[in-house]
């Protein structure tokens, strides 16, 4: 008897639907692509798109001397448009001393912290997503290659368990909007398919910059569940996952969104 | 720290119609919100904008609490000879940025 009820169960956990599978990489769109013209011009003008703001000011802190080691992005690095290009595309990268990945803000601070002997910019603050923005800036236009790292392997499996994962008070998974629904609406608004290629970012609503962990954080408080931390190791697995699945896509940084 | 895009056209031709952007770093506070705690955000907002060609004024704008952060500003104006456009900013709390492109104008 007992057994026949496991069976009975077996049965009906194996008949629920799975969900959707990953979208191919023909049907990836970016968010650029659910937007009013007005919303693409902005981004497309460089002297409308307020994310440019930010990148000029991340140029002057790129060319900063700071810290106990008096040194600037560029002493080391020399010129961004070289030395950054493509960098921003295959973030979050593995941290061989960490013995994890990283996201770009992280990267950011640990050379402040490692190589300029200076104190981290806050999570959120106006110099960290400058610099952010103006790194990001030179990977516009390259395709995204981040999780082609073998040992972000587990990382990228783990984010992709994050996004399969229902949860919150609204119980919903990131797939739920975000593979099985993204041609669909929510309240008037397109929902989009979750792409990650234009970040940081200056959304509309926000009037200000901001990174991929803070999206997640407003999607997650949306479905009312509790937030992952910037920078805590669920986060960037959950951003690693984003850009994995995002292979391929065309940098934007900085993106307007709406 | 105060950063402003422009896009002036380097160059015209007499009598055309030219159009000039600007947008402005800056967050514009309407001093209407409050803190978690209850504390009313002071209103730190632009207030003026100002655009002169050699010298004399050709646009003027007041800006408003509702006016969203980092505001964009477009128009028109007709080239008439080579100059310089000189614009200017002033806000809340002594807030005052400038900013300057030249134009070209062939007959």
């Amino acid at each position: 008897m007992r057994l026949r009820c496991l069976l009975l169960l077996a049965a009906v956990v194996t008949a629920l639907p799975a969900l959707a599978a990953e979208i191919p990489a023909a049907e990836r769109r970016s968010g650029y692509s659910f937007m009013t013209s007005d919303t693409k011009a902005m981004q497309d003008d460089d002297t409308a798109n307020p994310g440019m703001l930010s990148v000029m000011d991340g140029e002057a802190l790129w060319n900063t001397k700071v810290g106990e080691a008096n040194k600037s992005c560029a002493d080391c690095h020399g010129d961004a448009a070289g030395s950054m290009k493509g960098v921003t595309a295959r973030y979050p990268a593995f941290d061989k001393a960490l013995g994890h990945p990283v996201d770009i803000e992280q990267r950011i601070n640990l050379c402040r912290r490692d190589h300029q002997q200076a104190s981290p910019f806050a999570n959120e603050s106006r110099e960290l997503l400058a610099l952010a923005a103006f790194i990001g800036k030179q990977s516009r236009g390259q395709p995204i290659t981040s999780g082609d790292d073998e040992a972000l392997a587990p990382f990228v499996a783990r984010g992709q368990e994050l996004f399969m994962r229902r949860q919150g008070q609204l119980n919903l998974a990131c797939a739920n909007c975000h593979d099985d629904n993204w041609d669909k609406h929510l309240a008037g608004a397109p929902i989009t398919q979750g792409q990650p290629n234009g970040y940081p970012e200056y959304r509309l609503e926000w009037q200000a910059m901001g990174s991929l962990a803070r999206r997640i954080r407003s999607c997650m408080t949306g479905i009312r569940a509790q937030a992952f931390d910037f920078g805590s190791l669920d986060m960037v697995a959950l951003e690693l996952y984003l850009m994995s699945r995002a292979h391929g896509m065309t940098m934007e940084t900085p993106a307007v969104r709406p | 720290m105060a950063s402003a895009l422009v896009n002036v056209p380097p160059k015209a031709k007499k009598g055309a119609v030219i159009e000039i952007r600007t947008l402005m770093s800056h967050i514009m506070e309407p001093g209407y919100r409050r803190t978690a705690e209850g504390n009313l955000v002071p209103r730190d907002i632009i207030t003026s904008f100002t655009c002169r060609f050699n010298g004399e004024e050709i646009f003027r704008a007041d800006l408003f609490p509702a006016i969203a952060a980092n505001p964009f500003l477009s128009f028109f104006t007709v080239a008439t000879e080579s100059g310089k456009f000189e614009f200017e900013w002033i806000g809340d709390n002594g807030f005052v940025a400038n900013a300057s492109a030249a134009i070209t104008v062939e007959a």
